[in-house]
């Protein structure tokens, strides 16, 4: 009854807003806006002056003429983007296999002979073997990379450079039909994916924050730059010499990212063409002014927010995922345990995409976070291989001293050049993990767009690992 | 940092005034809300008072949803509210919408407008559209170090006569300013300082009779309804979302619900 009679009460009102408005004319809103905006620029001309010219803001011109030039804004971004690379790649196998060393070396058989005179070797197993050696895993081939790479990429952000890479973007995304602030949404997933997609936010239009938000998974984020920076190393850097290593790796790295921003701007296409029809909006984007790092703050926030933020999560998947692992190692089905069962029947398929059972088991296991991809293929390798120095058992993590013995496990385990590209690739080109995924759920409130974005890269990611396994085999 | 008196940098500055509570929610006194231009540094504002480390950056549109947290200043507890930034609040994007809500129906005892002081005149727009809002609002000129980098001198006591609510000039980056805002905040809550917002005069004589009609027709339904005038204004110009929200009765639950607005 309530509802039946404001429901009325409502309709009267609109309709007399609707007479009023007709007496008054069309243009209310504009007049409306325009005594505002008249209003606004008398009190500013009474209150505001300025005196001589703007020194600073001519050289900001200046500046951003440069970067945002046609000829050298993509070099200028592609060459700081590889610089930051460089140096996180150089800069974090020495303090990786300091930790490992530490960790897993000196700490874990103290931890597992403590473990092993108070309870079950099972249960000891379980701990000590799985979630202990997961998690120290983890932080000895993430912190350094991370606490690296985020300070490096948080001083670019907090000196303004992130907008000018929006606007360099801008006519790209514009062209794909999708909207320009698409960019800075993209921008944001290299930090994490989640972020980008609630980021999609400062979209207008329904049709393109649909598509910034599906292909935002497109931008490496946290999770995977580690995989990217390892499997490069290990894999692209070490087919030449020391010298050109760290170069070569960069390039890499900088390559797969590039690819993920083509991947980005051609599904954003392609889905503009047809499921989602529209024209592109125009926006404003307004190119902040340089501001002075604070570098204290900046190296702060980014430990903190960031790398901590990031290794803590990892800690958190990587315990549970650790037991996963050694359970399925080590309770059998005849003499096979069930992840050798499952890496043996899915071997044939895999290698069609130039990848092995062993990573499509691991990315089962590492739904809910990507940072614990590559200690589950690690572990899962020396278990199929039963490499000698796995004393304790199988499903425990093997002794890591640095990149160079992760390398020989990987090698051991029938990896190769192919195996580290097709990794590459599809660590670039899968679904999102759990946590954006419920993200993109939130956002959209439609079960059907977060398939489709859950779904869509995994399909991609086949495509061109195939295609990349078929080419390979061709000439090799 | 070199630049902040010497007084500020002391831990015992704060001490009795200004406690940062963090997230910690309990029991609010008043609540403050803050909004502004894109890119104007309310983030950085926000952290300095509740001591939280929110994710601050230097590009336009990074906080989306809205972010709270809590200070404490002479017994009283403030609940603040950093609202997403939006060059106006006249159209209907997700966060203008967001920022728009909290200021009408959500009923802040103060909106803390932060404007960047290096560009004034653009800024302002927004902050009239505020003062259209609400009667309680404080303008927190930020960014002053860099007006005064590029010779901008902004007369500040002019600029609050004309607008009619406080202004405090501050470079949040530097935490200067910080305690003129909080003092500045505690007043306008307290009803200390009773601020008389700029509203523009120039509307015609029909519009001005139009839009006390509507109100009144308004106010009868919706007897809550915070600032009729400027919903009927809203109506008049052919306001989308509160046209819907009249059509499928969402209306009447914000004005029910006013502080609990889902973002």
């Amino acid at each position: 009854m309530m509802e039946q009679k404001n429901k009325q009460v409502n309709e009267e009102i609109l309709g007399m807003a609707n007479n009023l408005k007709w007496e008054l004319g069309m243009d209310t809103h504009d007049s409306i806006v325009s005594s505002l905006y008249a209003d606004a620029a008398q009190i500013a001309r009474k209150t505001v002056s300025m005196d001589g010219d703007r020194p600073s803001f001519s050289m900001e011109r200046k500046i951003d003429k440069v970067v945002t030039s046609r000829m050298l804004g993509f070099p200028i971004m592609f060459v700081l983007l590889a610089l930051v690379f460089w140096i996180t790649i150089s800069g974090a196998n020495y303090p990786s296999g300091l930790l490992a060393s530490l960790l897993v070396d000196t700490l874990h058989p103290l931890l597992k002979n403590a473990a092993d005179s108070v309870m079950p070797w099972w249960l000891s197993g379980v701990f000590v073997d799985g979630a202990y050696l997961a998690m120290a895993w983890v932080i000895a081939v993430m912190l350094p990379p991370m606490a690296i790479f985020f300070p490096l990429f948080t001083l670019l952000e907090d000196l303004g450079y992130l907008p000018r890479v929006a606007f360099n973007m801008d006519s790209l995304f514009r062209k794909a039909g999708a909207h320009g602030k698409q960019a800075l949404t993209m921008s944001m997933g290299f930090g994490c994916n989640a972020a980008g997609v609630i980021a999609a936010r400062v979209i207008d239009s329904p049709r393109e924050r649909l598509i910034a938000i599906i292909t935002n998974n497109f931008s490496l984020c946290n999770g995977r730059w580690p995989t990217q920076i390892l499997i490069a190393t290990i894999f692209i850097g070490g087919m030449v010499t020391p010298f050109w290593a760290g170069i070569v790796s960069t390039g890499a790295v900088v390559g797969v990212a590039v690819l993920g921003i083509v991947f980005s701007l051609i599904v954003s296409w392609g889905l503009s063409k047809s499921v989602l029809k529209g024209e592109a909006s125009t926006f404003s984007l307004e190119l902040p002014p340089y501001r002075p790092p604070r570098i204290l703050q900046t190296l702060y926030t980014s430990l903190i927010d960031r790398t901590l933020f990031v290794l803590w999560r990892a800690v958190v998947f990587a315990i549970p995922a650790g037991i996963v692992i050694w359970l399925v190692s080590n309770i059998t089905i005849g003499d096979l345990s069930l992840a050798e069962h499952f890496i043996d029947w899915s071997n044939p398929f895999a290698v069609v995409f130039g990848l092995n059972g062993v990573i499509l088991l691991a990315y089962i296991i590492a739904i809910p976070a990507n940072e614990i991809v590559i200690p589950t293929i690690l572990m899962l390798t020396v278990l199929v291989t039963g490499m000698a120095g796995v004393g304790e058992g199988s499903g425990v993590m093997f002794e890591l001293d640095s990149i160079s013995s992760t390398e020989g496990i990987l090698r051991e385990g029938g990896w190769t050049l192919l195996t580290g590209i097709n990794l590459m690739l599809f660590s670039l080109l899968h679904n999102p993990c759990s946590t954006t995924i419920y993200t993109i759920y939130k956002e959209t409130k439609s079960a059907k767009w977060t398939a489709v974005a859950t779904f869509l890269p995994i399909v991609l990611g086949f495509v061109v690992c195939f295609f990349t396994a078929q080419l390979w085999y061709l000439f090799f | 940092m070199s630049s902040q008196p010497n007084c500020e940098k002391c831990p015992v500055h704060h001490k009795d005034n200004l406690v940062r509570l963090g997230i910690n929610m309990e029991k609010m006194d008043y609540v403050v809300a803050l909004a502004g231009n894109p890119n104007t540094g309310k983030s950085t504002v926000f952290n300095n008072l509740t001591g939280l480390r929110q994710h601050t950056g230097n590009w336009p549109g990074k906080t989306v949803g809205r972010a709270e947290g809590a200070f404490s200043y002479d017994d009283k507890r403030y609940k603040i509210v950093d609202l997403p930034g939006t060059y106006s609040l006249l159209s209907t994007s997700t966060d203008e919408e967001v920022a728009r809500n909290f200021i009408l129906f959500g009923r802040p005892d103060v909106t803390v407008i932060v404007a960047d002081a290096t560009r004034l005149e653009r800024n302002l727009n927004l902050v009239l559209q505020i003062l259209e809002i609400t009667n309680r609002a404080i303008l927190c000129l930020n960014l002053m170090d860099e007006a005064k980098r590029n010779h901008v001198e902004i007369d500040v006591r002019a600029l609050s006569r004309e607008l009619g609510i406080p202004v405090v000039p501050t470079s949040a980056r530097k935490r200067e300013g910080m305690s003129e805002l909080v003092k500045m905040i505690s007043e306008v809550a307290s009803g200390q300082y009773v601020c008389k917002p700029h509203r523009t005069r120039n509307h015609s004589p029909q519009l001005k009779r139009a839009i006390t009609k509507l109100s009144k027709k308004l106010l009868d339904t919706y007897p809550g309804l915070p600032n009729a005038d400027w919903v009927a204004l809203r109506l008049l110009e052919g306001d989308q979302s509160i046209i819907e929200a009249l059509h499928n009765g969402s209306l009447g639950e914000l004005v029910e619900n006013e502080t609990q607005i889902e973002v």
